[in-house]
């Protein structure tokens, strides 16, 4: 099993007088007994591997999911239905990954709808309203994201208030400010200009539409993937939310860190107010309200752990899908709609518990 | 390089790597460190000891940056030097194990390893794309973890949560002997391990001065000390009272200097401050 292979493994790498020293049990044995040779249960042995890989629980759960839903609603196992349930969980998932972000920091964001809210209304004011460029009206709604997050930073860091309630105290002001510069009116579709609504469009593969909001989205999961697995930045981020001391003591300097993951997380949610306009079709200023708490459930049923530096971004992309898989099963079923509520609720505390169980292990 | 405030018996040959001078601390009212001195030579291994308050730990934190004293001074190498921070302390090849061993546990032993100082892919993979050398930083991290004997590590890519308490102390000891080039400062480093652990980390102190690397060790632990070190170094009371050669005392009477239950000028030795 697990030890064993790796044992295997070095008994290739070393040179041949290490490689002597291994067998007899009273040499150094340095770092050897990582399982200490006992046989693992199945169970543990599953848990170590779902230590090592987190994204081995979601998926599991999603591909049982799209096997029992196909079984049993024909019109589940569809190319077009699955397109229409990554419309459906696009703006959650892209909105996860800012999330992501910042719940591996060990913080959380409860302002990621708000601050959406308000870019596309100020898209939408600039655009629209006031006639400027839409190209710059894009910009600088993205650019009031940057903003938002940098203003949620910098409460963080600056005034050491926790995240939550950090967050708490900006949904409240940018939902505020998003009813203020709207009038509390949507732009109807007809009003609102071509660019803003493009990511909406979409093209045919196979007789199904996809949006080109789907590639963005997809797009971005790879990109901060890549980040989050290959750059300094990226171990930075998992290092600050396992353990801030010990981060700070190597050399990171913590609080930059955690800036720029707030600035970076507006600049995501920025994009994502373009997401939403073209997914809607018009400019509403209350078409997601609900999303600061689906981006965290997106977060969690991803398998991500809300204590911080443990969690793939894919996860996420995995938890909105499910979130969708779920939705759309259990509608095509013939369930009512209070029952996908129902079993978002059983996936998040499940989610949770195991999570709890593995960092047990890790202690 | 050996001043008034140093012991006598230090002979001038000796190179001194880091050295404090009448450095004060104080928190509050409470004074913490009352003009102690600290001196460790090159290529020496010198324990810390002295009782609860003595100032050990703001002795340690002083010299790895990760306070600054309100008095005195501190030389690196002879050359007065303030260390501002603990990454400033590692530019200049201090490297500390912290008691509380400043390990992320859900990150793998390569990254731990170089975590604050991470490898970067040659060419645009590494400028533009700022991809990490993961794969030499973890030939690296083996090569490291080999050179203290612990190359029996198979998997440098597992996370440190799934090792034990004594790995874990490995891991941190590799990191600071891998860029450790002037002085490594061990704190407490066997405080939370068992006996056989305990060994292995004497058999690291060991393997770290044998490159020639001098070690300070701060440990409660004489055994230990008097197997490890050339020097002890007896703080009381936030000041240096003895710096002495293992060999010219005994462990008994070692720890009645520490508690206060005889002085230096009773059993004959000089006072070192």
């Amino acid at each position: 099993m697990l030890g064993l292979r790796a044992v295997n493994r070095s008994a290739t790498d070393l040179p041949d007088g290490e490689r002597t020293s291994l067998p007899a049990p009273k040499a150094p044995r340095g770092l050897v007994e990582i399982d200490g040779g006992a046989r693992l249960s199945p169970l543990q042995w599953v848990e170590r591997r779902m230590l090592s890989r987190p994204l081995i629980g979601p998926l599991a759960v999603l591909v049982i999911a799209l096997i029992v839903f196909s079984i049993v609603s024909p019109n589940f196992g569809t190319l077009q239905n699955f397109s229409l349930i990554l419309q459906q969980v696009q703006v959650i998932a892209l909105l996860g990954i800012a999330q992501t972000l910042i719940i591996l920091t060990a913080g959380i964001d409860l302002s990621v709808a708000a601050v959406m809210l308000l870019a596309q209304v100020v898209m939408g004011k600039l655009a629209v309203t006031l006639g400027l460029p839409v190209e710059f009206a894009l910009l600088l709604g993205v650019l009031v994201g940057v903003i938002c997050g940098a203003i949620n930073g910098l409460i963080v860091t600056k005034l050491n208030i926790p995240p939550f309630i950090a967050t708490l105290g900006t949904l409240s002001i940018f939902y505020a400010l998003n009813i203020f510069i709207s009038d509390g009116e949507s732009v109807p579709y007809a009003e609102v200009p071509a660019l803003l609504t493009w990511l909406g469009t979409g093209f045919q593969v196979f007789g199904t539409t996809f949006t080109y909001g789907q590639v963005l989205t997809i797009l971005m999961f790879v990109l901060f993937a890549y980040i989050l697995r290959s750059t300094a930045w990226g171990t930075h981020i998992y290092a600050v939310g396992d353990n801030l001391e010990a981060a700070r003591l190597s050399g990171i300097r913590v609080n930059r860190v955690l800036m720029s993951v707030y600035i970076v997380a507006g600049l995501i949610i920025g994009v994502t107010a373009w997401l939403l306009i073209g997914r809607i079709g018009s400019i509403s200023p209350t078409a997601g309200a609900s999303y600061n708490l689906a981006s965290i459930t997106a977060v969690v049923i991803g398998g991500t752990s809300l204590f911080g530096g443990r969690g793939r971004i894919m996860g996420t992309l995995l938890g909105a899908v499910i979130v969708g898989v779920f939705s759309s099963g259990l509608s095509l079923a013939g369930f009512d709609n209070l029952w996908q509520e129902f079993t978002i609720g059983i996936l998040i505390i499940g989610a949770v518990a195991v999570d709890q169980r593995l960092r047990k292990i890790g202690r | 390089m050996t001043t008034e405030s140093t012991a006598p018996s230090v002979p001038r040959s000796h190179e001194l790597v880091l050295e404090g001078r009448r450095l004060v601390k104080r928190y509050g009212h409470v004074v913490a460190l009352d003009e102690t001195d600290f001196e460790i030579r090159q290529g020496e291994v010198l324990a810390v000891i002295g009782d609860n308050g003595a100032g050990k730990s703001s002795l340690i934190q002083c010299l790895s940056g990760a306070v600054q004293p309100d008095g005195g001074e501190l030389l690196v190498g002879g050359e007065p030097t303030a260390l501002k921070s603990p990454v400033e302390a590692r530019r200049l090849g201090i490297e500390t194990v912290f008691q509380s061993l400043a390990v992320s546990p859900a990150l793998d032993v390569a990254t731990n390893i170089f975590l604050g100082r991470e490898l970067r892919r040659a060419g645009i993979a590494g400028s533009v794309f700022r991809m990490l050398d993961k794969k030499r930083m973890r030939q690296e991290a083996l090569g490291a973890m080999a050179e203290l004997g612990l190359q029996t590590l198979q998997n440098v890519g597992q996370s440190v949560e799934t090792l034990s308490g004594g790995q874990r102390q490995g891991v941190a000891v590799a990191r600071a002997a891998a860029f450790g080039s002037k002085v490594v400062i061990l704190d407490e480093p066997t405080a939370a391990l068992g006996v056989k652990e305990s060994g292995r980390v004497v058999k690291l102190i060991k393997d770290i001065n044998s490159r020639g690397i001098p070690v300070i060790l701060i440990s409660h632990n004489m055994p230990q000390i008097f197997e490890v070190a050339d020097r002890v170094h007896i703080q009381r009371l936030g000041r240096r009272i003895a710096l002495v050669e293992t060999s010219q005392v005994d462990m008994a009477d070692a720890v009645a200097m520490m508690v206060g239950a005889t002085t230096p000028e009773k059993l004959g030795l000089e006072r070192a401050s």
